[in-house]
């Protein structure tokens, strides 16, 4: 009886904020579009089979492909990141910590202006190209895939960089002098040893980055101009341009259903309960 | 082929808090059990990372079957460790971790095969193949680190406290299993303990370290019979040590003067003591007699302090003249106890008591 009053604040806040709004949600995504505005009934389907058009599956797959290569280059550059950090002296590995934590301090969308900057036919790194000599004419940069990927793989990085840290400072070194004793070279005990040992922290980064990089629509729109529209440019359209709440509600549902597979695909590959810190 | 399989000269090393190893010089010979005994912190396990490839030393050379290997990393040396704790592979059953020097060679599918079970079978651990290390007990993983380590046919097998985390009962049977596993294969052990009853029973030398630099080398009864230094007889068994002065040099025993009070003690072999030459005698507790008579040419006495009884040893705390405080712990019952505040004589076989360092000044 006592644990029913204590976790009642518990249960009215998921309620409120993670219950209704998603059946609210799920709700709107089965109704028609209103003739002026809101929604009318009767209940329908139609707003699910109209994604499986062409054009909105599309949007699905580059969406995923996208936050497939932000994952994997996060993944490429945070592991040897968090590695170096967790090895080193402790000096270091304060200044290293400071340095993934302060642009959170920063607002995400003030960080991702300041890229735009930078890569401004007319801005700092076209000009010290041009100074250097190595280009004649400026280069295209910003609205192009790969400045978009660029502010994907920035924002999210720390989001790799944190559980692989965590993962490879809690790592047995011990283990990795044994394979080396065993006669294994630095990069064959890596592969046999290392990672495996470090590899929930792997995984728990790949899906800290995969997730919100489904969704994240900003950086598509600062810096990949319309190059790419990934599903979350298409939600906030649907809801906010077009004014089609069902269909928008509809593509939120089916993002988060495809979260949720991602999720049951990490618990398969034998991910524990996210351990950030 | 020599005799001597591993050699360090002049090897050092400092972490940037002071020397972790001052020098130290260390011939291995082939087939022996060598044990590297000492206090935590006194470099053993240092010398051991070099040794094994595993920390490079500052000066010096590590020269293993006449072969320098001081810069060759520890995969392309001939040495494999049991190390603190086992390390064993988490993500591993224990075929596969036995197999996993094998695999980096190589080996064919069904040599690994043989040799996994041939392993499984020394460290008498069969039908544990595929289990996973967390399922094993302390004693077990125990037995799996050292097949992992043997499966590679070493020429020499170190071991770093391999017995530290066992239970009393469990270590006893373990260093037993040890000693005749090494007298059977013929490898060389370079074995690292602080545990002096462990050093005492399996090794066929001690080098007693501490502080980074070894305070004696030399077989287990060398070592506790003829201590070199004050802190190897305090470090090694129970000592009762003195200050005194030779006054006179016999044969095979010295008579010295400690205070006005004389006593005997066997001579150091190299003759290096004169009469007039102040040193320190050590006298092993279970060595030192008590009586109310006095045993000439004995005339050291001591006032009893403490009588404690702990089965099958009475062990007593006599105060000397000078204000030290000795033990005497022989086999006695508790009746036999000398009445405490009483004075008694005190003697031993000078054979049994010897000057630390031999003359050496090793006080």
């Amino acid at each position: 009886m006592r644990a029913f009053w204590l976790l009642l604040p518990m249960g009215v806040i998921a309620l409120l904020f993670v219950a209704v709004p998603l059946i609210y949600v799920i709700a709107l995504s089965f109704l028609h579009r209103g003739e002026m505005m809101g929604v009318t009934g009767p209940a329908t389907i139609e707003n699910y089979l109209r994604m499986f058009d062409a054009r909105y599956a599309r949007v699905m797959l580059d969406s995923i492909s996208m936050a497939a290569y932000t994952t994997v280059l996060s993944l490429l550059i945070g592991y040897p990141f968090a590695y170096y950090m967790a090895r080193a002296t402790p000096r270091w590995r304060n200044l290293l910590m400071l340095l993934v934590i302060v642009p959170f301090w920063t607002n995400a969308l003030v960080r991702v202006y300041g890229w735009r900057i930078l890569l401004l036919a007319n801005g700092p790194i076209n000009t010290f190209l041009l100074r250097i000599g190595l280009i004649d004419r400026p280069l295209k940069l910003l609205f192009t895939y790969g400045a978009m990927l660029l502010g994907m793989v920035y924002s999210l990085l720390p989001f790799m960089i944190l559980p692989v840290y965590s993962s490879v400072e809690k790592m047995d070194w011990q283990c990795e002098a044994a394979a080396r004793d065993l006669g294994a070279g630095p990069w064959r005990a890596f592969w046999t040893v290392t990672l495996p040992l470090t590899l929930p922290g792997v995984l728990a980064g790949c899906l800290l980055v995969f997730v919100p990089s489904i969704g994240l629509f900003f950086i598509a729109d600062l810096l990949g101009g319309s190059q790419v529209i990934v599903i979350g440019n298409l939600i906030r359209d649907q809801l906010l341009k077009a004014r089609d709440w069902p269909f928008g509600a509809a593509l939120s549902v089916a993002l988060l259903v495809v979260t949720c597979l991602v999720l049951v695909g990490y618990r398969r590959a034998g991910g524990k309960d996210l351990e950030v810190f | 082929m020599s005799d001597i399989l591993l050699s360090l000269r002049g090897v050092s090393k400092n972490f940037g808090e002071g020397d972790v190893l001052r020098g130290i010089d260390l011939d291995v010979r082939r087939g022996e059990f060598l044990t590297l005994l000492g206090p935590s912190g006194c470099g053993k396990t240092t010398t051991l990372r070099i040794i094994a490839g595993l920390t490079g030393p500052d000066t010096g050379n590590v020269i293993l079957e006449e072969r320098d290997v001081t810069a060759l990393p520890p995969e392309k040396r001939n040495v494999n460790t049991v190390f603190q704790n086992y390390a064993l592979f988490p993500h591993m059953n224990v075929a596969n971790n036995i197999a996993y020097g094998l695999r980096v060679r190589r080996a064919p599918k069904q040599t690994i095969r043989t040799k996994i079970e041939e392993m499984l079978a020394l460290v008498q651990l069969e039908g544990f193949a595929k289990r996973m290390p967390a399922q094993l007990s302390g004693g077990q993983r125990q037995r799996v680190a050292i097949a992992r380590a043997l499966v590679c046919n070493p020429a020499l097998l170190l071991l770093d406290e391999p017995l530290g985390a066992l239970d009393l009962q469990l270590r006893r049977q373990m260093q037993l299993e040890l000693k005749r596993l090494q007298e059977k294969l013929g490898i060389t052990f370079v074995y690292i303990t602080h545990d002096q009853e462990e050093a005492l029973n399996m090794s066929d030398r001690i080098a007693v370290m501490n502080d980074g630099g070894f305070e004696q080398i030399g077989a287990p009864d060398v070592i506790y019979e003829q201590p070199a230094t004050r802190f190897v007889a305090q470090f090694i068994g129970q000592a009762n040590l003195m200050e005194a002065r030779v006054t006179q040099i016999h044969e095979n025993s010295l008579t010295l003067l400690h205070g006005d009070q004389t006593v005997l003690a066997s001579a150091p072999s190299d003759g290096a003591l004169k009469a007039g030459d102040s040193c320190l005698l050590c006298v092993r507790t279970e060595r030192l007699h008590y009586a109310e008579m006095p045993h000439a040419p004995f005339t050291l006495t001591g006032m009893v302090m403490e009588n404690r009884y702990t089965g099958g040893a009475l062990i007593t705390r006599i105060r000397l003249p000078s204000g030290e405080e000795w033990t005497a712990g022989g086999h006695g019952r508790a009746d036999e106890a000398p009445a405490v505040g009483s004075t008694v004589h005190l003697w031993w076989d000078p054979a049994q008591a010897a000057v630390v360092g031999g003359g050496r000044g090793g006080a």
